[in-house]
């Protein structure tokens, strides 16, 4: 036998691959055969690190070189250099103090040291494309164990110990859904995952799939089980290429192995699973629409109750978890609940995953417990805001969440504190804003998003909405009244308490919250016709200073709307009716002489 | 796969091969010397020997890497052994026959080859 010294771990997340992840393969493959190692060292392709920000990124075992930012050019020096004489290439080492001259251990940087790896363990650790690597890491093996060792209510007052709360955005208890579903009498029931990752900004569920598929198949057949269903259906987004790639790859393996199919390990279950893709609507993340839309229907939603635990999929009893809370169930029972319920805080036990982005130096995936502080998030494991820009909120939830301001950035993230603040978890989209950001703004960008989103089948959604986007851009354009604001505020509460599902029940979040913090922001818009954030266009004017301008032509040149004016070496001037407001000028001139305001 | 057993079997062949992701420190290493004074006195049929030699024995817990010159470039091929918890071990002009006892004795029984030793050589 063979035995390769040297692993090279590449990621082929969506994110590296978008930045040549693939052509960095292609290059080590034959650096590899040109230096005769191709047999010492392997090449694998993995899922996504979380530090999507540093990508191309390649990690070299058995020393666990981690290499941020890899171009085609530096695979040979790494080839000949580290694999053919074990010299680190250091330039390209990861490091979050550039300073600090010693290399870091990588689970002491800033960006690892706080997180906690449950959902993401294998993510960038194995090849999703080879089911032996998850057996290596313990794969299957929570499946066996249920399968052979334990019955059906087991399982559930295991999940149900483990205080594992849904990972999708409402929180409600895995345990206590399973529960209800096992607890419906019926000889044919279903197991779901909600792969369907709409929010703008979130790419969790994403990353799982393609970083680790066989973990949510597993859990998906540890839910049968547990409930009694024989088929699973996991309705994921067709705009996942990769990830319905990796998924398809790895139920074929699963089936080949006979980990999925008739008789799993001889205790007389079955279970199968299909692959349903969604066609990019985000009301498909809704549970009752998902469904339709899985019996091939057009997906809105229908009224609740009955619940699907007790009639959802083809009518018949029906859970559907997201795939974070899939991804943990089978950590729960390889390790126990107890282990699981010692992480987090009182009522939100083990870890939460977080897309970062926005303006933030460390955009990626982050996996930390229930507790972590924001602070902890956005200034250690973030890097902080790019450009020395002061921090002003971040969004949780996307369309459905709200913002917390820089003044509550000391909140220990949990389903109570956030809901404490008129916040929610949501499914882990966590965009930072910086002082650039008008909150007026960003709020009606995820108006218009939940516009674009609504089905249309409840009027409170179809018409509110709209008349809230109205509104709003009124606000920006520089024509809204204080009355327009205390109207926005009636129609919030009215679309809570009335729209059918929770894709208009929540559409009211993002602006709730920024009148709550930002208040003085829609004044501003309103009684001054001023943007503060320099962002809505209308309420913007741009300027030159004639002390400071030298007349060197530059900003005259690069206007595309031909409004500046003036002669060479004298002050230019901008024509306001002409303006578009681009700013293209205030980045050309080198002398500061023109400002916004 | 019908059993347990067999989802065992493959858990443990792939385990050894996994391993040498993990970065916990409980492995033993040996470290090959592989700058240029190494590699011509003959290090890289040493290392694949070793490579080898673990991969015949399945031993999960031991890691085979290089590293650069150590100093002592007239002794090469140089290959130090760090056994978790005891002093390192160094190994001078090494041969690929060497190689298997090394790894019965050292590797797998604890008992270090004294007389390839470089407190032997010098």
């Amino acid at each position: 036998m063979e035995l390769v010294r040297s692993h090279i771990l590449c990621c082929t997340g969506t994110g590296c691959s978008s930045s040549n992840s693939l052509a960095i393969i292609e290059e080590f493959e034959r650096c590899l055969k040109a230096n005769g190692l191709e047999k010492e060292a392997k090449i694998v392709k993995t899922g996504c690190h979380g530090l999507c920000a540093k990508g191309p990124i390649v990690v070299v075992y058995p020393e666990g070189a981690f290499y941020t930012h890899v171009t085609v050019e530096d695979v040979e020096e790494i080839v000949t250099e580290h694999i053919l004489k074990g010299r680190i290439v250091k330039r390209l080492l990861f490091n979050d103090h550039p300073d600090e001259a010693a290399a870091q251990a990588l689970n002491e940087t800033d960006f690892f040291k706080k997180q906690y790896r449950i959902v993401l363990r294998n993510c960038g650790v194995i090849n999703p494309e080879d089911i032996d690597e998850y057996i290596g890491v313990d794969g299957y093996a929570a499946l066996g164990k249920v399968l052979t060792e334990m019955t059906p209510q087991q399982v559930i007052d295991e999940i149900k110990a483990s205080g594992l709360r849904g990972r999708g955005g409402a929180g409600f208890s895995t345990g206590l859904k399973w529960q209800f579903a096992a607890n419906s009498v019926n000889d044919v029931k279903y197991v779901c995952c909600n792969a369907d990752e709409g929010d703008p900004g979130a790419f969790m569920d994403r990353s799982v799939l393609e970083g680790d598929p066989h973990a949510v198949i597993e859990a998906m057949a540890i839910a049968g089980y547990a409930i009694g269903a024989h088929q699973g259906y996991i309705y994921v987004r067709a705009e996942y290429p990769i990830a319905v790639e990796r998924l398809k790859i790895a139920i074929a393996q699963a089936k080949e192995y006979g980990l999925l199919g008739k008789n799993i390990f001889d205790s007389g279950f079955d279970f199968d699973l299909e692959i349903r893709l969604g066609s990019g609507a985000f009301v498909c993340g809704e549970e009752t629409a998902l469904m339709v839309s899985i019996e091939g229907k057009r997906g809105e939603p229908r009224n609740r109750p009955p619940y699907p635990a007790v009639k959802g999929l083809f009518g018949k009893p029906t859970i559907l978890n997201n795939v974070e809370t899939l991804a943990s169930i089978t950590w729960i029972i390889n390790h126990g609940a107890e282990e699981y319920a010692k992480l987090g805080t009182e009522k939100s036990k083990g870890t939460k995953v977080f897309a970062l982005g926005g303006k933030i130096n460390n955009t990626g995936l982050v996996e930390i417990p229930m507790g972590t502080t924001l602070r902890e998030v956005v200034e250690e494991i973030g890097g902080g805001v790019p450009n020395g820009k002061k921090f002003k909120a971040a969004q949780l939830g996307g369309p459905s969440g709200a913002c917390i301001p820089a003044s509550l950035i000391d909140t220990e993230i949990d389903y109570d504190n956030l809901t404490a603040i008129g916040a929610m978890m949501g499914s882990g989209g966590l965009i930072v804003v910086d002082e650039d950001t008008c909150m007026v703004d960003i709020a009606k960008f995820f108006l218009q998003f939940t516009v674009d989103e609504s089905c249309g089948k409840c009027s409170p959604c179809r018409i509110g909405i709209r008349r809230m986007y109205e509104i709003m851009e009124k606000i920006t354009g520089g024509t809204g009244t204080m009355e327009d604001l205390e109207l926005l505020e009636e129609l919030c509460y009215h679309l809570k308490n009335n729209a059918l599902c929770a894709l208009g029940q929540t559409a009211p979040n993002p602006v709730l919250s920024t009148l709550r913090f930002f208040k003085d922001e829609y004044i501003a818009h309103v009684v001054d016709k001023r943007c503060p954030a320099g962002v809505c266009k209308n309420l913007v004017s741009y300027s030159i200073d004639p002390d400071k301008c030298k007349g060197c032509t530059a900003c005259a040149r690069v206007c595309p709307a031909g409004a500046i004016t003036g002669s060479v070496k004298q002050p230019h001037k901008i024509d306001p009716a002409k303006c578009i407001k681009c700013g293209s000028c205030i980045e050309k001139c080198k002398f500061g002489a023109i400002s916004k305001g | 796969m019908k059993s347990l057993e067999e989802l065992k079997a493959i858990r443990e062949k792939m385990q050894s091969k996994v391993n040498i992701r993990k970065e916990d420190g409980d492995s033993i290493r040996v470290v090959v010397g592989m700058a240029t004074c190494g590699i011509a006195a003959g290090a890289r049929p040493v290392l694949n020997a070793f490579v080898s030699e673990v991969a015949k024995r399945n031993l999960g817990n031991v890691q085979v890497t290089q590293t650069g010159c150590i100093g002592v470039c007239r002794l090469e091929p140089i290959v130090e052994v760090y056994v978790p918890g005891q002093e390192k071990v160094t190994y001078v002009k090494m041969t690929p026959d060497k190689v298997p006892s090394i790894v019965a004795e050292h590797l797998v029984n604890g008992q270090a080859v004294t007389a390839y030793t470089i407190g032997a050589a010098e």
